[in-house]
């Protein structure tokens, strides 16, 4: 089955309304939203969660302040500054800590516990546009790569018990370990750009992350009108790199809208927006398809 | 003084507001570029880079024919960076977090220090401003290793004192952008009056509020949206230090590559009382010594 990840580089381009609205036209597909961090998709879905699990993930180190003895040893082998000294004995930071287990390891008076993280919570629900794979970290917690491939795993599971052909995921921004995670062995990565100088930026950036992992790029220019000249570079970008442009939308405030009204753009109404997404979703099935067919 | 400038969601105008700061600042001033993932400040501010360093991380190599096959070091490695199979041992510096614990647990010597690289290091200066960045290489998933150095060298510039700074922090509220708002004397989160600005600004409350730092918050694209990013400011005790307001100006000069605070003298005059603001935020010291004070 096609799996697709909506992705952008620079934060905010639109990826999660867009994703709404691509889950929207494919008609019930397999959801995903792989942004664990911030995700906001669900603000748009409405998802009714029928399973929910706890996310455990690494360990951190805590003193045992009755068994320190304060000789330092931790604070001297730990790399990451999350040793310091309160008073006479040392404290473990757990924002800084690694969770490495060298201090364990190397304490003298085996003073240091090494507890399982809880990082977060992730469910199963059911939407108005097609059964959702969702998480939600702690915050500060790890950016777990690890519960990205958790969430695919399950939608994969889901799609094939289901005969559900397709599954759409909404990415995180950056180029670091989540949107690795969310891009391996994918059959197209959507890319949504901006026509400004971080927008352009950010896509060759990540564009040059899909080329090095071998995943297919597919790129949508929102707010194309904003900058009718930051658009042509991208366009431009998109030719030297070979990347086929799906569509370019117009800023339309019937995002905001639907935003506002909890649903996807296409289903809110009848925006200059829709037109281009229509058009997008009909070239990103044709790339899947010609992909399979390869 | 180092004021953090961060948010939940991407795109809100982290960067915008980072650029204006240091533009109108009045004081010596670093602005650096935490998110190394999408770095973008230096296309508002443009430095002249003066200089560059490549940023290591240290992994373990083995040495051939030294290895016992003991097993102490794939035993403790916590992130499968290193493992016997068999009698080979094998490393996968990809997956290393830099412990050390492997190369230090070693009893005979078959593991040597080697390196992978995490992305650069920049120095530079913008018209009388600081300039420092860290620059992730493609392909490397590690953000924070890169962040600390970017840190450290932060700090090296801060030694002397006389100078303040400005960070541009990474999206999101989880470990990379915890580790890039960790050092400043103030928070200060730009959101956008939307629900995904209004859900993101919850999280990031919830993630920073613990650093026991003041928090303080921008909106950006004021009038778009609705009321409930205000409602929560108001009900949370979060300071709203500026409204910048939704126009299509300020979206063409970001569009341009044009610094907010130069596109006009009202938005000089928005981020110049911004920068006051925040010097008054800094002054009153931490939030848990200020509880402390009233106790």
């Amino acid at each position: 089955m096609p799996e697709i990840v909506v992705i952008s580089g620079k934060g905010g381009t639109g990826k999660t309304s867009i994703t709404a609205a691509l889950a929207h036209l494919a008609d019930h597909p397999i959801i995903c939203d792989l942004d664990v961090d911030a995700p906001d998709l669900h603000l748009l879905l409405q998802p009714s969660p029928w399973r929910q699990e706890e996310f455990r993930s690494g360990f951190e180190a805590a003193i045992d302040p009755l068994a320190c003895l304060g000789c330092g040893e931790c604070q001297t082998r730990c790399r990451y500054g999350a040793v310091n000294p309160r008073g006479e004995i040392y404290a473990v930071d757990p924002f800084r800590c690694e969770g490495c287990k060298v201090c364990v390891h190397f304490c003298p008076a085996q003073a240091i516990a090494f507890n399982e993280r809880h990082c977060g919570r992730w469910q199963i629900s059911d939407t108005r546009l097609g059964v959702m794979v969702h998480a939600q970290l702690f915050p500060g917690q790890e950016n777990s790569g690890r519960l990205v491939a958790l969430l695919r795993q399950q939608a994969k599971e889901l799609a094939k018990a289901r005969d559900q052909a397709l599954i759409i995921c909404d990415g995180a921004p950056g180029i670091g370990c989540p949107v690795i995670s969310s891009l391996s062995g994918v059959d197209l990565a959507v890319v949504v750009s901006e026509p400004t100088p971080s927008g352009l930026h950010d896509l060759e950036r990540v564009a040059q992350l899909c080329e090095h992992f071998r995943v297919p790029v597919a790129v949508i220019i929102n707010k194309h009108d904003l900058s009718p000249d930051r658009s042509r570079e991208i366009e431009d970008l998109c030719r030297l790199r070979r990347m086929p442009l799906v569509a370019q939308l117009p800023f339309d405030e019937a995002v905001v809208k639907a935003m506002l009204a909890g649903q996807a753009v296409t289903e809110y109404g009848q925006g200059p927006i829709n037109q281009g997404l229509t058009q997008a979703w009909q070239a990103i099935q044709a790339l899947t398809r010609d992909r399979r067919a390869a | 003084m180092i004021i953090a400038v961060a948010s939940g969601k991407g795109g809100t105008g982290k960067t915008t507001v980072s650029a204006s700061l240091a533009q109108v600042w009045g004081a010596p001033v670093v602005a650096v570029d935490l998110d190394v993932e999408e770095p973008n400040l230096h296309l508002f501010l443009r430095p002249e880079i003066t200089s560059t360093s490549r940023a290591w991380l240290e992994v373990p190599r083995v040495v051939e024919g030294a290895c016992t096959a003991c097993g102490a070091c794939s035993e403790l490695c916590q992130f499968k960076a290193i493992s016997l199979l068999g009698d080979v041992l094998l490393t996968f510096p990809e997956m290393c977090h830099g412990c050390g614990g492997c190369l230090a647990v070693c009893p005979s010597g078959a593991l040597t220090p080697d390196q992978r690289e995490l992305g650069e290091i920049l120095w530079g200066r913008a018209e009388g401003v600081g300039f420092l960045s860290g620059r992730l290489r493609v392909g490397e998933a590690m953000s924070p290793p890169l962040m600390r150095q970017v840190r450290q060298a932060l700090a090296g510039l801060l030694a002397g004192g006389g100078r303040d700074a400005i960070i541009d922090a990474p999206p999101g509220v989880s470990c990379p952008a915890v580790n890039a708002v960790m050092d400043a004397d103030v928070i200060l989160l730009v959101t956008e009056p939307t629900p995904f600005g209004l859900h993101d600004l919850g999280l990031a409350r919830e993630a920073f509020s613990p650093l026991g730092k003041p928090l303080a918050v921008v909106i950006n694209r004021a009038g778009l949206g609705d009321d409930r990013v205000r409602e929560f400011c108001r009900r949370e005790g979060l300071p709203i230090l500026a409204e910048i307001p939704f126009a299509r100006q300020a979206a063409e000069a970001y569009a341009r590559g044009q610094v907010l605070a130069c596109a006009s003298d009202d938005y000089r005059g928005l981020f110049a009382k911004l920068a006051q603001d925040l010097r008054h935020l800094a002054a009153r010291g931490p939030a848990s010594e200020r509880m402390a004070a009233h106790a």
